[in-house]
């Protein structure tokens, strides 16, 4: 294809986009059906309404996006976006305009809200650490380096999660550590730090009920469990050796372990190395199964009602999704949404869910009962998709 | 455009790729590389790959973390999933690089 011929296409591709992406305005409504699409190349995000499934307005010049992750403010009207290059940016999805920008690192990965919505946690790889920042206004309150022994530089972050009381719990990459921060009196931060978890813990999950903080381990089979309700007890491992004695598969893409895949008594964890996902008790923590899939699982979401888990893959499985029969444990349908199925979002109470298709610059909605296609939605190069349902979880 | 490069010798079998290749192979670097090393390859999970991080690896050492990973980290081996002539591409990508504003732009003709 020459250059004109690319141009002209292009030019007609944002004729349409612009035709449909209209201005969000400002009419009276509620926030509680809407969400954010990241459009990682574009550096901009889609604001959208999942009650009739339709995009509503483009927020454009939130920088690079690649690996961008949103939390909502608690009345849901703010989406606080973490871009790769450290931005950090509020957006007013009812109006479509950034409030506040700044850039508060190299390179960041993820960020996290406070129970009592007052301070935004932002997770760095470069200079490692967190910083927690005034909800408001983006002002910084906290500046936490990721130090640990033996180390020259600051550890890289990884699973950084609000927790009940006010504090923020992440773990550090390279330290082997997880640790929390006590922000109940902002002006004095307190750290309790719990070291040697295992090694290159990749990333993190709490509980639902904001009990449970659970870091997935890279570097070793096993997850590191730390009881909030009980610190004293120490990090403790569950799932060890869950890989003995099978070969590790490469791992083209790390897994996530964002919310909590919880149905009935069951949680739902990616392998690592090994095309499954893992089925614990979360009573005992004892493994109770282990489902075959197409690839190495990415995120493993449970349908809000714990009926069904979706799965994702990395590359270069990543075209695939897998719906999984919770009461069954066996795979129900596998679909073939399209290359670059990154991310997965459910309506709030699960009749439907969204996926970003992003070789595709698509959005595919399934209905999650009969498992077919509702709708598609075009939209660039999509990666994360966040619904404001979200503003009121813990974790989230 | 064309660039005029010197370019090492285990990078250079990358170009006898065809264009259609090539372009796989960039938008794969960009996409699924940068899932650890950032979209725009200035770093992630996974270390920088900007030129200026690359100074004094030369394009066999670079060849070799591609195949067979880098045991102990998150790095890994793609030989299963590229030929050896895609991973000199590669190789040829990330040492000669053009950096713009929206990401990498690699022209190659």
């Amino acid at each position: 294809m020459n250059n004109k011929v690319l141009a002209i296409l292009l030019g007609l591709v944002f004729v349409c986009i612009s035709a449909w992406a209209r201005a969000c305005d400002s009419q009276l409504r509620g926030s509680g059906d809407l969400g954010v699409v990241i459009e990682r190349e574009r550096g901009s995000l889609l604001v959208v309404e999942n009650s009739s499934d339709q995009v509503l307005c483009r927020v454009e010049g939130l920088g690079d996006l690649s690996h961008a992750s949103v939390v909502f403010s608690r009345d849901a009207r703010y989406a606080y976006v973490f871009g790769r290059d450290g931005g950090l940016t509020r957006v007013d999805i009812l109006t479509g305009k950034i409030t506040h920008r700044i850039i508060q690192g190299g390179n960041s990965i993820g960020g996290a809200i406070s129970q009592d919505g007052s301070l935004i946690a932002v997770s760095n790889y470069e200079p490692g650490g967190v910083k927690i920042f005034s909800s408001n206004d983006l002002s910084l309150v906290a500046d936490i380096p990721a130090t640990f022994a033996g180390a020259e530089k600051g550890s890289k972050t990884v699973g950084l999660v609000d927790a009940p009381g006010n504090k923020f719990v992440f773990s550090l990459f390279e330290g082997a550590a997880t640790w929390i921060v006590d922000m109940s009196e902002p002006a004095k931060p307190t750290l309790s730090k719990f070291a040697a978890i295992g090694k290159q813990p990749y990333d993190a999950l709490i509980s639902g009920d904001g009990r449970y903080y659970i870091a997935g381990l890279f570097g070793e089979d096993g997850m590191a469990l730390l009881d909030l309700w009980h610190p004293e007890q120490g990090v403790q491992r569950i799932l060890p050796h869950y890989g003995r004695g099978q070969e590790k598969l490469p791992v083209y893409k790390m897994p996530h372990l964002e919310g909590w895949a919880v149905a009935g008594d069951l949680i739902f964890f990616p392998a690592i190395g090994l095309h499954q996902v893992l089925v614990a008790n979360k009573n005992s923590w004892e493994q109770v199964a282990r489902v075959e899939l197409k690839g190495q699982p990415v995120f493993a979401m449970a349908r809000p009602d714990g009926r069904q888990v979706w799965v994702n893959f990395a590359f270069p499985d990543n075209n695939w999704i897998q719906v999984i029969d919770v009461p069954s444990l066996k795979v129900i349908k596998t679909l073939d949404v399209g290359k670059g199925a990154l991310h997965m979002e459910f309506a709030p109470r699960g009749e439907k869910v969204w996926i970003s298709v992003r070789d595709k610059n698509q959005i595919k909605i399934f209905d999650t009962q009969r498992l077919s296609l509702l709708k598609t939605l075009p939209a660039q190069s999509p990666s994360g998709i966040f619904f404001t349902n979200r503003a009121g979880r813990i974790g989230l | 455009m064309s660039l005029l490069l010197s370019v090492g010798l285990a990078s250079a079998d990358g170009l006898q790729l065809n264009s259609e290749r090539q372009r796989e192979l960039e938008y794969l670097l960009k996409q699924d590389c940068g899932s650890c090393h950032g979209m725009r390859l200035k770093g992630g999970l996974g270390p920088s790959l900007l030129p200026e991080a690359l100074v004094g690896k030369p394009d066999n050492y670079l060849k070799q973390v591609i195949s067979k990973g880098m045991p102990g980290t998150a790095m890994p081996p793609w030989q299963n999933v590229l030929s050896e002539q895609d991973i000199d591409y590669l190789v040829y990508l990330i040492t000669n690089q053009a950096i713009t504003q929206s990401g990498i732009v690699i022209e190659v003709k």
